[in-house]
């Protein structure tokens, strides 16, 4: 079953600019999935749309089978939401925002007391429960919206760019809180400029530009078709250039440091031989960035002239 | 789908809200009001003498009680509700599936208690100078809330329209003060010249401090069967503008 379907769904501002031009997507219960676009894209309008805070122009948009339009309450049931900034009020505590909330989706009080005290343990905010919000770190107030969206036990998590902006360790504890609900059956749809971050957690993803949808796929599939993996070589003894070798493009970093781009058939021994063959002895390599940060590169850049 | 404990949570919310800031919203009507029935009730009411045969200070006291109850309603939903979207916590509802009547009654529910209770506050001040023996209870209390959700209504779409904090200050400043005062809260409207009078009649809070004032001392200036089809005609009204604006999502969507 789907747990997201999207039908040539459009949407034109009031000032004319066409932020979707009619996306079709379908997203698998259970699946971790990534969509992901440069700024601009149509990203944030797809989940305005999907969690009705924008109006669609046209299309249709489903959850769990149900139409957003035909069964609203039933499809905004099925859906949680962290939005990209912190947008609950900040005069309340933090327990209060989650049982606000759970009272929204028409949760019974007892219940709501019971998932209130489970989605705060569960992103480490108990101690927490009776602080105003607003006397929280900005780590803590992610991690409120994350509890938030997640008391009236949706079937559906969307998390808008939910690590923008915060540091690496609350951002890996926040990778493994995403996992963890994944885990336990909830369907998660991440949008993020981390590119490492998608490619760590999701199974599939899509790509939007310019209001389209120019790349839907399993994540490994799409990895496969990455022909070029670049790496920084760490170098034993200083170089004052870098050395030229056919087939790969070779760059000096530092005195100690190469950054080298090797197409996929050209492999690493016949790259480290040539090295050898120069003299050159690497002690340590590291890729220089996500792999996936480079076919989305390439996607975006190879488009039709006429669609930029 | 249960609506109700959604519009519980809405009206639990807005009541602690304006509890928890009491010093803004409970106490500055009860200290303002006392001075107006010092001031102008005691000290120049005394050489006033009688209006319809009411002695000055309870002539003004349904008046002055239904100004606050006006202003009080109006301000709780203008403010609560603007202060929603701008903190952009009107998202919580927006995502959540709770009808768009649902977000209304509530925000409403909400302005009428805070209205109701400000009146209560100004009435229990009022008798430190006065004793008022209630002439009908039930059209005092129906015209007290009838007229906290008019103006409950209104905040909320002076809330939805409004685009800055400027914006939920114009009305109350420059139409429902203004309006107030000219409704006849200090003054029988025959009292005024004729144009004045005629004039005086297009002002709806000239109905409901009158038909108050019946409920509460049995003196008024007009038909109060008018005051019902006015407050009945506006509620309608603004419940129905403020319903296409929520399904619009004027002000409030993208």
């Amino acid at each position: 079953m789907n747990a997201l379907s999207l039908r040539n769904l459009t949407k034109i501002y009031n000032n004319g600019f066409e932020a979707l031009k009619g996306i079709d997507l379908d997203v698998e219960a259970g699946d971790f999935f990534a969509l992901l676009g440069p700024n601009g894209a149509g990203k944030s309008t797809a989940i305005g749309i999907i969690s009705s805070l924008v109006n669609a122009t046209s299309g249709s948009v489903s959850v769990f089978g149900h139409d957003l339009k035909r069964e609203r309450a039933k499809a905004k049931s099925c859906i949680g939401l962290v939005p990209q900034e912190v947008n609950f009020n900040q005069f309340d505590t933090v327990k209060s925002i989650l049982l606000n909330q759970a009272g929204y989706y028409g949760t019974p009080r007892k219940l709501a007391l019971q998932r209130t005290e489970y989605c705060l343990k569960q992103m480490d905010l108990w101690d927490k429960r009776d602080t105003v919000s607003r006397r929280l770190s900005g780590g803590m107030k992610r991690r409120v919206m994350i509890a938030r969206a997640l008391v009236h036990a949706p079937k559906l998590l969307i998390l808008d760019e939910p690590t923008a902006g915060v540091d690496i360790e609350i951002r890996r504890s926040m990778w493994q809180m995403m996992q963890e609900v994944n885990q336990q059956g909830t369907t998660i749809i991440l949008t993020t400029h981390y590119l490492e971050e998608a490619e760590s957690l999701c199974r599939t993803i899509a790509i939007i530009d310019d209001g389209r949808i120019i790349e839907h796929s399993d994540m490994s599939s799409l990895l496969a078709r990455l022909h070029i993996e670049h790496f920084v070589l760490d170098l034993a003894h200083p170089l004052a250039v870098a050395p030229m070798i056919d087939g790969c493009q070779i760059e000096r970093l530092t005195d100690k440091a190469l950054s080298v781009a090797v197409p996929k058939e050209y492999g690493l021994n016949k790259l480290f031989s040539e090295l050898s063959a120069r003299n050159i002895e690497v002690i340590s390599m590291k890729n220089k960035s996500n792999r996936l940060e480079q076919l989305f590169m390439d996607l975006i850049e190879s488009k039709p002239a006429g669609e930029q | 789908m249960n609506y109700s404990i959604a519009f519980r949570t809405l009206v639990i919310k807005e009541i602690f809200r304006f509890i928890r800031i009491w010093p803004q919203t409970l106490l500055p009507p009860a200290i303002t009001t006392a001075l107006y029935f010092l001031i102008f009730g005691k000290l120049i009411g005394d050489r006033i003498g009688t209006i319809s045969g009411a002695g000055y200070m309870d002539y003004i006291v349904p008046g002055i009680v239904l100004m606050s109850v006006i202003s009080h309603s109006y301000a709780n939903v203008v403010s609560s509700f603007y202060s929603t979207k701008f903190q952009r916590n009107i998202e919580e509802l927006l995502v959540a599936p709770i009808p768009n009547w649902v977000i209304l009654s509530g925000y409403v529910s909400g302005g009428i208690i805070r209205g109701l209770l400000v009146g209560v506050v100004v009435t229990l001040i009022s008798l430190l100078f006065t004793a008022i023996k209630v002439h009908h209870i039930g059209i005092t209390l129906s015209i007290a809330v009838l007229t906290a959700t008019v103006f409950s209504l209104a905040g909320f779409i002076n809330a939805i329209l409004a685009e800055s904090f400027d914006d939920i200050s114009i009305i109350p400043n420059f139409v429902l003060t203004p309006l107030s005062y000219l409704g006849g809260v200090f003054y029988s409207v025959d009292m005024l010249p004729g144009i004045w009078q005629t004039i005086s009649m297009g002002n709806p809070i000239l109905y409901m401090i009158n038909a108050f004032r019946y409920g509460l001392i049995g003196v008024t200036d007009i038909d109060i069967q008018m005051t019902f089809i006015i407050t009945g005609g506006f509620i309608v009204t603004l419940t129905l503008f403020s319903l296409y604006l929520l399904h619009k999502g004027i002000g409030i969507k993208n």
